[in-house]
């Protein structure tokens, strides 16, 4: 992943690299400003919110407007936050783990059947999320379980696109000799995957985790559909419900501003760090 | 498929173990709900007279027949593919040229830039329709300036608002698709074609482009899938905008039918939509005439 062509050799002229750089500057700006105005508004005093200058700050009340979100409703926004992260956090890694099992069961094992369930599987990639949703609802009120926090968990914790990355890398990071000379020194079958192949699958297990939590994180069919108490809510529902009730409340704008920057930082701090899984594991997604 | 054969499975005990809670979940909160979509679109709601009991009996294909006549339905698929039609394109237009422009020699930075571009993908869907919904609006908008002459959120422009959305979400996600199968090619590709004298956009185009096809067709199928579902987006905008209607998109008219309540209508729109989502993505693999799933 990491070869890249030497670069000095070349000469460029500048008028090339001048345009290039403009486009990446430009596209920056897009890319930022939308951002960079959420922080500062989020800093700023409901009064200056309208009357100061945008992109700039005006005085510092971000510790306040902090202090002001976290408590509103009987701090239902921590509430939010915290089953955004049971959901997004706890839902990825189950997934992550069922998806790696069954990957790994179809790339080493040789049974009848085998192709049958990948194909089914690779359908299920193809089926949207949201064309579940509805179906799922009703499937989940039979048994009286909507308006539940397993009603939005349990379904997001299929990932076929997981059982899809696991398989293709488990086929060529796994090598047979390993495996068998695992068996021969007497270890199990499913004890050699946790302690052996696992290691070698952790760039697409990452990924796929990564891929699930955003996934899930970004969901909001499903619990627009299935959820009515609003202590179950996870976090982009929750901003979304406040957000309706704006042009009838509106103190709640600095609030919803506020709350979606709280929100979105912990995701760039998580980008941030796992960043290099991403690009090896993307490459494993795209290219066989 | 997998051959008829007689050869003894091994460790049938471990394949279980490994595929059995994968495929449990996945039957009942995949291929169950699939079917029960279609078993409900099958239903239909018939009263004996006005004001009795309504009952739920077998109406065949009924609900397709009032799927096929619905014109706000057929008015959303609309709405959706022309979106599709031209955000899909640019989105992917600007993500390949951005990923060629971190990938050549040229560019300094390259490693901030890709980070910048990246950022909005942790913003989900619904957070960047609220903060371009105060972005567009013309009272509380940074650039008044603009949104007091443009009306971003009227019935002319709201769907190229919206697409103006999800684009700067994905943007930078496609990129990175598309980048990392950029670094993926070896260096002796490129340095057999400057021994041929090809400059940087010869190589872009003859060399690059080509081969990072299948990694652009995996995008192209997801964006396709996503453009059909879209529903956050515009549900967040009918907080700001008059313009966006209860069947703005098939899975808003989805979401409003089922609130009626009219499930198996609903539940005959959501199979149609899989179904065309399906085809049209099946369509591009096979048009584009290359496996990007293998």
């Amino acid at each position: 992943m990491s070869a890249t062509p030497s670069s000095t050799a070349y000469r460029q002229s500048p008028v090339s690299r001048t345009v290039a750089m403009v486009v990446l500057g430009v596209f920056t700006l897009y890319f930022l400003t939308p951002i960079w105005w959420l922080f500062i508004a989020a800093t700023k005093e409901r009064g200056d919110l309208t009357t100061t200058n945008p992109l700039w700050f005006s005085d510092l009340n971000l510790v306040e407007n902090l202090q002001g979100v976290f408590t509103y409703g009987d701090g239902i926004l921590p509430r939010w936050l915290i089953n955004s992260v049971l959901y997004a956090g706890v839902g990825s890694l189950v997934a992550t783990v069922l998806a790696g099992m069954c990957g790994y069961a179809l790339a080493k094992y040789a049974f009848p059947g085998r192709e049958l369930i990948f194909n089914v599987v690779l359908g299920g990639v193809l089926v949207p999320a949201t064309a579940l949703a509805l179906p799922l609802f009703l499937i989940f009120a039979q048994v009286g379980a909507t308006n539940t926090f397993w009603s939005v968990f349990l379904p997001s914790i299929v990932s076929p696109f997981g059982v899809y990355l696991a398989r293709i890398y488990a086929a060529s990071s796994v090598p047979d000799e390993l495996l068998e000379a695992a068996r021969l020194d007497g270890a199990g079958e499913v004890r050699t995957f946790f302690s052996v192949s696992v290691r070698l699958m952790v760039p697409a297990l990452v990924t796929v985790y990564l891929f699930q939590f955003v996934a899930i994180w970004n969901n909001f069919f499903l619990p627009l559909i299935m959820l009515r108490d609003e202590r179950l809510f996870p976090v982009t529902l929750g901003l979304y419900n406040w957000n309706t009730v704006v042009n009838q409340v509106p103190e709640l704008r600095l609030y919803v501003l506020t709350g979606s920057l709280v929100s979105i930082v912990p995701l760039i701090v998580v980008f941030l760090l796992l960043q290099r899984f991403w690009r090896s594991g993307l490459g494993t997604g795209s290219l066989k | 498929m997998s051959r008829p054969t007689r050869r003894r499975v091994h460790h049938p005990g471990a394949i279980a173990i490994f595929i059995g809670p994968f495929a449990a979940l996945f039957t009942l909160f995949y291929l169950l709900p699939v079917a029960y979509a279609v078993w409900q679109s099958t239903r239909t709601v018939e009263r004996t007279g006005t004001f009795g009991p309504a009952e739920e009996v077998f109406g065949g294909l009924t609900q397709y027949r009032e799927v096929i006549a619905d014109e706000a339905f057929w008015a959303s698929v609309g709405r959706v593919l022309l979106f599709g039609a031209v955000q899909v394109p640019v989105m992917l237009g600007v993500a390949l040229l951005l990923a060629l422009l971190l990938d050549s020699p040229v560019v300094k930075g390259a490693r901030f830039f890709r980070l910048a571009f990246f950022a909005p993908y942790a913003v989900p869907g619904v957070i960047a329709a609220i903060m371009w919904g105060f972005l567009y609006s013309p009272n509380l908008s940074p650039f008044t300036g603009i949104t007091r002459e443009v009306d971003f959120l009227g019935s002319g422009l709201v769907l190229w608002s919206i697409a103006n959305v999800v684009t700067w979400v994905y943007v930078g996600y496609n990129m990175l698709i598309i980048y990392s199968s950029l670094l993926s090619i070896p260096g002796e590709v490129y340095e057999a074609a400057l021994l041929d004298g090809a400059g940087q956009w010869r190589i872009a185009w003859s060399v690059k482009i080509p081969l990072v096809l299948p990694a652009i067709i995996l995008t192209g199928v997801f964006s396709i899938i996503g453009t059909l579902q879209l529903l956050a987006e515009p549900q967040v905008f009918r907080t700001f905008s008059t313009a966006v209607t209860s069947d703005y998109t098939p899975n808003l008219l989805v979401y409003t039918t089922a609130a009626v309540p009219n499930q198996p209508l609903a539940a005959a729109f959501s199979v149609v939509l899989a179904l065309a989502t399906f085809v049209l993505s099946f369509t591009f693999l096979k048009l584009t005439q290359r496996r990007a799933f293998s």
